[in-house]
């Protein structure tokens, strides 16, 4: 079914369009679910994505000949009708829903279920085909409460008034997700961040996201960050860059940190599983509700959904994408 | 169970080892009774349960999920216990990450102790389902019957110790007199009742121990010399009616070596060195590769007995009969330690000789031509030094032979090439810091026999905490003695030293991790 939609490892073409679902070469014509690197390229000649995300890849790549899709719109290419509807995932995430010939497929791109101060809700949209991410893909990954891992967050905050909690948290989406999950907590000091994050803060900030006051670490006195929660990318976790924060404890926002080897790794001392993807309860009841006749699981541990279908008796196949390998530093 | 659970995860994570201090000492204090007794044997390795298989924690698993998913869940996370913990399905009506409380880790105990193999798996089940994740975890650690959560016994003594304001020694004294859950120890530690007598129990007394020599020389009328024998550290404690021998970290290791204990029928308190006859040593003691295979067994046959036939070799006499002889000077000492030898059978006990030698460049020669005997060097011991508890300055110190050697902890393996591909031999091994980390020192790989790598290879595979492609994390448990020929300052280590040619001399299977050697210590080799 479906023949004029084609999985390949470089990204999913869509025949009728001549157009490219998350291509990871430059393509003429691009179509992009997200921001986060592993779908979003630079390069292509022209791109289809939210306004958001336009915005994402200018800050990343520079502008480009871009056309801004809102969610819900439709457009029309090639014969096929194309809507981009919300993925929860992070800010201007969208599920790219495509019809033609009497058919619907949907690619989530990477989405959640959960709710997200900092983006729309996932929408589940029935279809035929159902293009899946499979990142969290073990029923070993349940993503706890977010409730909970803050409030773990913030008891360690409290246990040390002398001490830091440095959180690594992705530059794009955790990190201002985990703010907004703070303030929502009533925490409303200053919040400290990494250089690496300050462009992206300030971009969902020019989207309407409030995160109440961030401030730049560097050129902080030590004893100014005592009791203070500092954001960092987590490839800064254990860097020089950390050695002049006041005696931090690691904190890392992460569904990997559901497994305690994966923490220690990582040296990370207070593991909180926050997770910008659905976790294995997500994914299985997701494609319990869109009922799609067929699943197509393109990245992460699809070796287990696909068992999973098949023990459910729906047809599903894995998509060997390329360049969506394991990002530990997202998750 | 959750605050036991808790304990366990912040023990994991915390890498200071003042932070784990913390952790325990806080425990102790809050954790109610007879709870934290059964956390303190948990964690010194002295609750004594009949394990569960881990094919009964497969089944257990098996019943309620996917076996396939399973298996696939296994390979990703790589432990069991954390593999099963974090897939338990529990039933539909209870969430799936909350300890509900109903389940004390005694009533978790009590449970463990009274269960048949035979129920194993549903007795295991029912209790899995009333505890969320970590509680998961921390049950089927204690079922299976290792905690692995980095801390030594000693460590953990420590934190019992800080939490109540008293001296870990002190601790120490009264320990062997107890048994879990500790009762006396806590009633004693919270002044509800007097010091827990230990008299008429064979407990351990803490070992004095010897500096590394420094200075150039010394004097000679001030210490007497003896052999450092290669072999293992070991205290026998008899009461006269039992006897038991103790290791470097306070073990019993009785049961590893019960011709000695057999042997030794005295009320005494002696301190020697555990040997194995053979050709080495001046024909008496073999290597301290045959001791190894005495080393860490707890059932042993009469054919191991037989071909690694052990004895001590005494140094000192803590005790005899009533009279505490720790305070007295090492010459008045070694004197009661000549004339007590004469009750004692010369098959199993033997005398460490001192030295003669006039001068300090004298015993440089002597030292120097024991070159081919497998001596580890010279013992130099201040002729009036109490018998103390620990490392005290200028008392005693040891002299080991060249080349240098220090004991580090082994970090990371990785498959050797040629030969060796499917065996784990490239070892990287680290030192500590002063704030309880270790840190990489070097990597070596070789020095070792084939059966060695073997034991090595299979110490490797059954202590992996963590794979990085062809590099395996191993449980920072096993001590090796390493053998470099200099050390020299390097910024491409994290340590800042780097070690020539270094080799791996022995595997110190008799030693605590704990007790390994300092970076800061190895920096004062630096050449």
């Amino acid at each position: 079914m479906a023949h004029w939609i084609e999985p390949h490892p470089t990204g999913i073409y869509v025949r009728p369009a001549d157009a490219w679902i998350d291509p990871s070469l430059p393509q003429e014509r691009a179509l992009v679910t997200h921001g986060h690197a592993d779908h979003a390229r630079g390069g292509h000649g022209h791109v289809w994505a939210t306004r958001e995300t336009l915005a994402i890849m200018a800050l990343r790549y520079g502008t480009a000949s871009g056309t801004a899709v809102g969610y819900g719109e439709e457009a029309r290419m090639g014969g096929v009708t194309i809507r981009y509807v919300p993925a929860g995932h992070v800010l201007g995430s969208a599920q790219i829903v495509l019809e033609h010939a009497g058919e619907r497929v949907v690619v989530t791109g990477d989405y959640k279920r959960r709710p997200d101060p900092t983006c729309k809700p996932f929408e589940p949209v029935p279809c035929d085909i159902f293009v899946t991410e499979a990142t969290f893909g073990l029923p070993v990954f349940r993503h706890p409460d977010t409730g909970s891992e803050m409030d773990r967050l913030l008891a360690a905050l409290h246990a040390h008034p002398d001490r830091c909690v440095l959180v690594g948290a992705y530059a794009l989406g955790k990190a201002q997700r985990v703010i907004c999950e703070l303030r929502a907590r009533g925490h409303h000091d200053p919040i400290y961040i990494h250089g690496a994050l300050e462009r992206m803060c300030a971009l969902y900030a020019d989207f309407g996201i409030d995160m109440g006051e961030l401030r730049p670490a560097t050129g902080v006195p030590t004893k100014d960050m005592r009791g203070a929660i500092v954001l960092s990318p987590p490839s800064a976790l254990n860097d020089r860059w950390s050695r002049r924060l006041p005696d931090p404890i690691t904190a890392m926002a992460s569904g990997w940190m559901r497994v305690r080897q994966r923490a220690r790794q990582k040296n990370v001392e207070l593991p909180l599983v926050i997770s910008d993807h659905a976790d294995w309860d997500e994914l299985t009841d997701t494609i319990r509700e869109v009922a799609p006749t067929e699943t197509w699981i393109t990245h992460g541990r699809e070796e287990a959904l696909l068992h999973w279908c098949m023990t459910h008796q729906i047809r599903a196949r894995a998509l060997a994408l390329v360049g969506r390998e394991d990002d530990e530093d997202e998750g | 169970m959750r605050q036991f659970s808790q304990l366990l995860d912040g023990l994991i994570y915390t890498r200071s080892r003042n932070g784990k201090l913390d952790l325990i000492a806080a425990y102790m204090r809050d954790a109610p009774d007879p709870d934290r007794g059964w956390a303190l044997a948990a964690l010194t390795g002295n609750l004594d349960l009949k394990a569960v298989k881990s094919s009964a924690i497969g089944e257990m698993i098996r019943a309620r999920t996917d076996p396939v998913l399973y298996e696939m869940s296994r390979d990703y996370v790589g432990d069991l216990a954390e593999t099963v913990a974090l897939l338990w399905p529990k039933r539909e009506d209870q969430p799936a990450e909350l300890d509900d409380g109903s389940l004390s880790l005694s009533a978790v105990i009590d449970r463990l102790h009274a269960i048949s193999r035979a129920a194993a798996p549903d007795a295991l089940a029912q209790m899995m389902d009333h505890l969320d994740s970590s509680g998961r975890f921390a049950l089927l650690k204690l079922a299976t019957g290792g905690l692995r959560v980095g801390i030594s016994a000693r460590l953990a003594k420590t934190g019992f110790a800080q939490a109540f304001g008293l001296d870990v020694d002190d601790v120490e004294q009264v320990w062997h007199a107890l048994a879990p859950p500790y009762t006396a120890l806590f009633d004693w530690a919270e002044g509800r009742s007097g010091r827990p007598d230990p008299e008429g129990t064979p407990y351990f007394r803490p070992f004095m121990l010897a500096h590394p020599l420094e200075a150039d020389s010394v004097d000679l009328t001030d210490y007497a010399a003896e052999w450092k024998w290669d072999g293992i550290r070991i205290q026998i404690v008899g009461t006269g009616k039992e006897t038991r021998l103790y290791s470097r970290a306070g073990d019993d290791i009785s049961g590893s070596f019960p011709e000695i204990a057999q042997a030794f029928t005295g009320h005494a308190v002696l301190d020697g060195e555990l040997l194995v006859r053979g050709e080495f040593q001046g024909g008496e003691a073999a290597s301290f590769n045959a001791l190894q295979q005495r080393l860490g067994r707890k059932a042993v046959t009469a054919k191991m007995m037989d071909d690694y036939p052990a004895f001590v070799r005494l140094y000192d006499l803590l005790i005899e009969g009533d009279d505490d002889l720790r305070a007295l000077p090492w010459e008045q000492r070694r004197a009661r330690l000549e004339a007590y030898m004469a009750q004692l059978p010369a098959d199993r006990f033997d005398l460490s000789a001192v030295i003669d030698a006039p001068d300090f460049e004298a015993l440089a020669d002597i030292r120097a031509g024991a070159r081919d005997a497998a001596i580890e060097g010279v013992m130099l011991k201040r002729r009036d030094s109490p018998y103390v508890a620990g490392r005290k300055a200028a008392l005693w110190y040891k002299w080991k032979r060249d080349p240098l050697t220090a004991d580090c902890v082994m970090m990371y393996a990785q498959r050797g090439h040629g030969k060796r591909s499917s065996f784990y031999s490239d070892y990287t091994f680290g030192c500590w810091t002063e704030d309880g980390e270790l840190l990489p020192v070097g990597k070596a790989y070789s020095g070792f026999t084939d059966e060695e790598l073997k034991w090595l290879d299979r110490f490797v595979r059954g202590n992996t905490v963590n794979r990085f492609g062809p590099v395996r994390e191993v449980e920072k448990t096993l001590v090796l003695e390493v053998a470099f020929d200099s050390i020299h300052d390097s910024k491409r280590h994290k340590s800042g030293l780097a070690m020539r040619f270094p080799r791996i001399a022995r595997i110190r299977k008799d030693k605590p991790a704990q007790e390994a050697d300092t970076v800061a210590g190895l920096r004062k080799l630096v050449s």
